[in-house]
């Protein structure tokens, strides 16, 4: 696997050498490969959000490196808006962004910035449309017609449309109603299996995370306190909790009867897992048939 | 009469005779010191009932009591706005001061109470959701959780009986929605106020003594948290979630394991696992 | 940051000058600019100053406060302060083509330094002390004769202070729009002025959309209060006159004595 961005000690204090100086994050490094669905879980203020918007140039670190493709993001400054169409980026409630007298003009504005000419902007926004589970009825809608849900998945279209190599989001699914929430995880899913390119989904969901990513970045008061594959951070449920961060529920109560001497795997994610492990060992004891 | 009773409530936001119906015959009773849970989906009817129940919509048919008045007799409005508040989903657009304590004072300066009773009312309300020691902050200086608590102390300045709550954690972290569902537990064990809390989220839904659940403009099922979420056929097919100990319970029984009833959380799902596994 | 601006930053305490009448507080700032104008000696200028002086030290906001708030308009100090310089009339001091300066140039130039400067800190020292909700209510009770005439001063007061309470929230807003829309490639930092000013849609647009979406909360949130306007409405803080209000009265009418005495004895140096 090629990796495609490279932390390097990076750092940012926001108020630098004024009396408000605070840390938001502290030198981090890391390396994330071609292709990955990363996590990114901490608390509101761990430094996350300041993270995120460092890999595509919408913060300027004060100390260390971002490496996109093995190259420093900020070598010519000038350029920083190039980066921000291989890095897309879909902020918190991104709905509130739209503007456009159409969705499809405002799903357009992406490619139309990055200079592509009539018929790849037609394609893009099509192709975006699509991914996002967008009716193509809804394009030539005002974008302030649409449901709650609908807008968000526009917004999130609005990225998707300029084919970042990486696709950040910022909690995607926050005030959506449960059957919003599954269906736009599972789109988001479904994007990253066609085009195998890089995910990057910040949430405060542990059930979502759970489900969907490989590996998982966990943030702590402006430090990056783990960095590995989703099992193996969930396995480490205390370490968690005594940083404040909750593990999925289902994980949690097959943790603890782990801990109470049953023979059960280390970390589970989802209720099938643990009805499979649960029912094997009920099995294998002659409890149930 | 219960403290809140709505006796076939239809309403439609569209005046068009066939226009679809938010509301389409609820009925529903709210007991005093009762803690209630609605649930649903967008759209379902959930935010048009909480308006209903102090009178900022009122029915197209059928009636809504509160405390004996109804709803429609305009003299009432008022007192019945005092005695059911309600807290909106955004915190950020429901403070209207400055000043946290002077927010909190708006709702009973409305009522022309005296300045000294306010004072002491704005004090035991910020007390009440542990935010008096930031009662000279600027609300955009507050996390979401905190903006929320103060919201709701806002509500609680007026003395109300009852405090509906729409969504009040929707746009919160995990800590903000553990610090106003905290708050409201307390409320309503120690002050005996009733409470009406609408949600998205199972896992605040089973600390309810009632969960009602609707979709498309009517009641599905209500009953107790153990109630309601044991029937899981019917919230699946309605695509509510479920709470993943439930969930697990629910399946182990289906291949035979034996469970008094259903476990609502982490806690009670592991100790009848470890009783079954013993 | 747009947020790093300290327009009607308050800070909360408990000084003689936060705890003066904030009716008082307004009526005297005007008496105070007003008299600002009318120093015309060493002086007189001085008297202000020293005013000025105990303004701050009586307000108990850290003084760094007070040069923040004086950093916004440097510019504006520099320019006039220049400009006034090379417009004295009189034997010049020193020439050179056109340029000239004047002792009365330099005086001019010292003036509209110190007055500029002194009416910042006085006004800052009126919002310093004062919360926007305070300001707003005492505005109202001033101008409460107005309703005579039909004048809607509770409506007005009311708009203020919930203006005054949205300005850092839609401040933030625009930080968060801004940087989305830039993540989507908006470029806003280069081309020229009609290119700029069509750069700020993307922004302007989703910012009313949300002005107008919280607006609307926000009505229905008062309603919910048991809001209906003005009429049957009290206060929490309530305000009345007290002995401190009198002294600081005496004190600035002290002042503006001694600026009037000052003016009579010794001659106008502008």
């Amino acid at each position: 696997m090629s990796s495609i961005l490279e932390l390097k000690n990076l750092s940012f204090v926001y108020g630098l050498k004024t009396p408000f100086e605070k840390k938001a994050v502290d030198n981090v490094s890391l390396t994330i490969n071609r292709g990955e669905f990363i996590g990114v879980i901490g608390h509101t203020g761990s430094g996350k959000s300041t993270l995120v918007q460092m890999l595509n140039g919408l913060i300027k670190p004060t100390d260390g490196q971002v490496l996109f493709d093995g190259e420093d993001i900020w070598k010519n400054p000038k350029d920083i808006r190039k980066i921000r169409f291989k890095v897309g980026m879909v902020f918190q409630y991104p709905e509130y962004q739209l503007f456009e007298e159409t969705v499809y003009k405002d799903i357009a504005f992406g490619p139309l910035n990055m200079g592509k000419n009539a018929d790849e902007i037609d394609n893009a926004v099509r192709r975006a449309a699509e991914f996002t589970g967008l009716g193509l009825n809804l394009l030539q809608k005002s974008p302030f017609e649409l449901s709650g849900g609908e807008k968000r998945r526009a917004a999130i279209a609005g990225v998707i449309a300029m084919d970042p190599e990486v696709l950040v989001l910022d909690e995607p699914t926050a005030g959506l109603d449960p059957v919003g929430r599954d269906v736009l995880l599972s789109q988001i899913v479904q994007y990253h299996k066609n085009r195998s390119n890089t995910v990057i989904l910040v949430s405060h969901s542990m059930e979502d995370i759970a489900r969907v990513a490989d590996k998982i970045i966990v943030m702590n008061k402006s430090h990056l306190v783990m960095f590995d594959k989703t099992r193996e951070v969930f396995s480490r449920g205390r370490d968690l909790e005594k940083i404040g961060l909750r593990v999925p529920q289902v994980t949690k109560i097959m943790l603890e009867l782990k801990e109470q001497g049953f023979e059960l795997p280390d970390s589970v994610l989802t209720v099938d897992e643990a009805f499979s492990a649960l029912s094997d060992l009920l099995k294998k004891e002659g409890k149930i048939w | 009469m219960d403290f809140i009773s709505l006796e076939n409530v239809v309403f439609s936001y569209n005046e068009e005779p066939d226009a679809p119906k938010a509301l389409d015959s609820v009925s529903l009773d709210i007991k005093k010191g009762e803690f209630v849970a609605l649930l649903g989906h967008n759209g379902c009817g959930k935010s048009t009932v909480a308006k209903h129940l102090n009178a900022m919509l009122l029915p197209d048919s059928g009636k809504v009591f509160v405390d004996g008045d109804d709803t429609c007799d305009e003299e009432k409005t008022y007192e019945i706005r005092k005695k059911v508040g309600l807290v909106l989903q955004n915190p950020d657009n429901q403070l209207v001061a400055s000043i946290v304590e002077e927010d909190v004072a708006f709702g009973p300066e409305n009522l022309g109470i005296d300045p000294k009773e306010i004072r002491k009312r704005v004090d035991y309300a910020l007390k009440a959701v542990g935010m008096y020691d930031f009662r000279e902050n600027a609300p955009y200086k507050l996390s979401g959780g905190q903006k929320q608590r103060v919201a709701i102390a806002g509500i609680l300045a007026m003395f109300p009986e009852c405090i509906v709550l729409d969504e009040p954690t929707a746009m919160l972290d995990p800590n903000g929605r553990e610090e106003v569902m905290s708050t409201l537990v307390k409320l309503n064990r120690e002050k005996n106020i009733t409470i009406v809390l609408i949600t998205h989220f199972m896992d605040e839904a089973v600390l309810a003594d009632r969960v009602v659940v609707m979709d498309s403009g009517k009641i599905l099922t209500q009953g107790t948290p153990y109630d309601v979420f044991s029937q899981i056929e019917l919230l699946k097919k309605h695509r509510l979630d479920v709470p993943q100990a439930t969930e697990l319970a629910y399946k182990l029984r289906g291949c035979g394991v034996k469970f008094d009833r259903l476990p609502l959380n982490a806690q009670e799902c592991v100790k009848m696992l470890r009783e079954v596994l013993k | 940051m747009v947020r790093d601006v300290a327009f009607g930053q308050y800070f909360s305490g408990k000084s003689f000058i936060h705890r003066l009448d904030p009716r008082a507080k307004i009526l005297l700032l005007i008496a105070f600019l007003v008299i600002i104008f009318c120093a015309f000696n060493y002086f007189s200028l001085l008297i202000v100053t020293i005013f000025t002086v105990l303004c701050v030290a009586f307000s108990g906001v850290s003084p760094k406060f007070y040069f923040k708030s004086l950093k916004v308009i440097v510019f504006i100090v520099i320019i006039t302060s220049v400009l006034n310089l090379f417009y004295g009339t009189g034997e010049p001091l020193w020439q050179w083509s056109i340029f000239k300066i004047t002792a009365n140039g330099i005086n001019r130039a010292l003036f509209v330094t110190v007055r500029i400067i002194c009416l910042i800190i006085a006004s800052s020292c009126l919002t310093f002390t004062t919360s926007p909700t305070e300001l707003t209510d005492a505005i109202e009770r001033l101008m409460k004769p107005l309703n005579k005439i039909h004048f809607p001063v509770h409506e007005i007061a009311m708009m203020m202070s919930l203006a005054l309470r949205f300005v850092p929230t839609l401040l933030e807003e625009t930080d968060k729009i801004m940087a989305a829309q830039k993540a989507r490639g908006a470029d806003m930092d280069s081309g020229n002025l009609v290119k700029r000013a069509k750069a700020l849609i993307p922004i302007l647009i989703p910012l009313f959309v949300s002005a107008f979406r919280r607006a609307y909360d926000i009505a229905t949130a008062m309603e919910c209060r048991c809001y209906r306007g003005g009429s049957g409405r009290t206060k929490m803080k309530t305000v009345h006159m007290s002995m401190r209000d009198g002294a600081a009265c005496i004190l600035t009418t002290l002042m503006i004595i001694g600026v009037i005495v000052c003016n009579l004895i010794f001659t106008a140096v502008i």
